[in-house]
């Protein structure tokens, strides 16, 4: 599985390698919009010093875990939520006719270097961040440790999203929602948002343990929803289950998989 | 090498369900030669894709080299070439070399063994000229011959190919006619096609299946399938009367007839 994604990922670098100009615009324009991004959250602090009780800092701590477990996640594959594009074209079947998993080849497809815009952003971010705060290391080891697990929930995020689209082939954009739309949630203090949503993203698609909750750990903070401490430990198992759920997707979905009539 | 029995497949489209291809059955012996004939529409895609394991059935039961090609997907692709006319299994942006090259590692074929068949593709297939190019820049015919030697260079015992033919000018559909004989008869691969290329037919095909509305119409030799409409001599004009006198959405009247050298011989 590893071989295969990264003989397939190192094929279509090289092969990237051929536009050198399009690769350049593509990786500018992905430092642009993500710098639109922390733009919006120095605004926000322009004209207050704390947003939902967190500093600026722990903002951007936030911001900079969800955005480099995003990215990592999206680097290595946010590519399979391009599935519907690949049944319509009649691609999909090539790699059915392929002894390595369609998983893997889909997530290695076009694989490029424009991909790694945001991870440096988001890296860079984290990093101004962690200057200010200097958590100490007993509690700074969580931080590895939470990246890790974010990427692990955005993969299940990005998977089930690809498996969605099995059954919604003409309707890509419903997947995308969840994936980009969790990401944007993500880089803010949940507390900012109402609670129903906030315990939605903890018990149902559990966004929350991306960030949120070991950077609750992390801050040395209270729970503005008073959930118990050991929910701040909880993101390896939140990243299994819900990694074990998206591979059944997955799997029910290229079971249910219907081709094209052409 | 193949063994089908029952086979269906249903789609559902906007709550309608189409019948692609209802209780098929019909098997295939190692080193036969069969074509696959049948108007547009008919389910030779759909059985062809249900034979690679790209679909499950949705009734019956199907074996390909001994195994169930939906549930041992990955394990079929090895013992497998497949050729689509109308796509190309190639990598678009990566040059034929390199398409090759990334065939072998994902197949693990064995870099000797590699070379040696690369090297008796490129000259049964004259491919040197263009081994280079990136796949978009190739011509069909060009592009034909890359995607032939790219499904034979893990040595698969079958070979399956969706209208191989398609669009290709005389010369190069000559070229793959005598190449695929030559791996029938000098491997001893398998193979089955499907076309609507009677000459396909006629020039490479012991073996002729003719599927009509999904299911079985004709199994036998061309001799046979000619003498279903007596009288008719030309292939095209029998297989012309054949589609005209298959029902729209009923049962085919195409009926299964033995092969011609099984009956006694006609009065033509
Ligand atoms: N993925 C699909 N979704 C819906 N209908 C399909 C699909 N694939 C094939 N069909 C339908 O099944 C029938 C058989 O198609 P196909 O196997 O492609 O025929 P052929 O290859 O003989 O022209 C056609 O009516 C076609 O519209
Ligand atoms: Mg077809």
């Amino acid at each position: 599985m590893v071989r295969a994604y990264l003989l397939l990922a190192w094929t279509w670098l090289r092969a990237s390698a051929q536009y050198p100009l399009s690769l350049t615009l593509l990786t500018l324009g992905s430092f642009a919009i993500n710098g639109l991004d922390i733009a919006a959250i120095w605004v926000i602090f322009a004209h207050t010093t704390a947003l939902a009780g967190f500093t600026l800092p722990e903002v951007m701590f936030l911001y900079g875990t969800a955005g480099l477990s995003f990215a990592l996640a999206d680097l290595l594959f946010g590519n399979v939520d391009r599935l519907s594009q690949h049944i319509r074209a009649g691609t999909f079947d090539v790699m059915l006719i392929r002894p390595v998993s369609p998983f893997v080849q889909m997530a290695a497809d076009r694989f490029g270097v424009h991909r790694l815009g945001r991870i440096t952003q988001a890296a860079a971010v984290l990093v101004i961040a962690l200057t200010q705060l200097t958590p100490p290391a007993s509690r700074a080891w969580m931080i590895p440790v939470m990246i890790l697990c974010g990427t692990a929930i955005f993969t299940a995020v990005f998977a089930l999203g690809g498996a969605l689209q099995f059954l919604l082939t003409d309707a890509p954009e419903v997947a995308n929602a969840f994936t980009y739309g969790g990401s944007q949630l993500t880089q803010y203090p949940l507390s900012v948002y109402g609670e129903q949503l906030v315990r939605g993203v903890t018990f149902i698609l559990p966004l929350a343990f991306v960030n949120w909750q070991p950077a609750l750990y992390v801050l040395d903070r209270d729970d503005p929803l008073g959930l118990p401490g050991w929910v701040r430990f909880a993101s390896p198992v939140a990243a299994v289950v819900l990694g074990g759920v998206a591979a059944l997707a997955w799997r029910a979905g290229l079971r249910r998989y219907q081709s094209t009539g052409h | 090498m193949i063994e089908a029995e029952g086979l269906g497949r249903t789609f559902k489209v906007r709550r309608t369900v189409v019948h692609a291809v209802k209780d098929l059955s019909f098997s295939v012996e190692a080193g036969e030669f069969v074509g696959c004939l049948g108007p547009n529409g008919a389910g030779k895609s759909t059985t062809i894709k249900m034979l690679t394991g790209i679909l499950a059935p949705t009734a019956g039961r199907i074996q390909v080299a001994g195994l169930d090609p939906a549930r041992r997907r990955k394990a079929l692709a090895r013992r497998i070439g497949v050729v689509f006319g109308q796509r190309t299994t190639l990598w678009w942006d990566l040059p034929l070399r390199d398409s090759f090259e990334l065939i072998r590692l994902l197949y693990k074929v064995d870099r000797v063994r590699f070379a040696e068949r690369l090297a008796e593709m490129c000259a049964i297939l004259d491919l040197g000229g263009f081994l280079r190019t990136p796949v978009r820049q190739l011509s069909l015919g060009q592009r034909m011959r890359g995607d032939l030697a790219a499904a034979l260079l893990h040595d698969p015992d079958l070979l399956v190919l969706d209208e191989p033919t398609i669009g290709l000018d005389v010369v190069s559909k000559a070229g793959v006619r005598e190449f695929l004989l030559r791996m029938n008869a000098e491997r001893g691969t398998t193979v089955l096609l499907t076309t609507h290329d009677l000459g396909d037919i006629e020039k490479l095909c012991r073996r002729v299946l003719l599927i009509d509305h999904g299911r079985l119409a004709f199994d036998g030799s061309v001799a046979g399938l000619r003498a279903l409409v007596p009288g008719e001599t030309s292939i095209e004009e029998v297989v012309t009367r054949l589609y005209l006198s298959s029902t729209p959405a009923g049962s085919p009247r195409i009926r299964p007839l033995p092969p011609a050298d099984d009956r006694p011989s006609g009065t033509a």
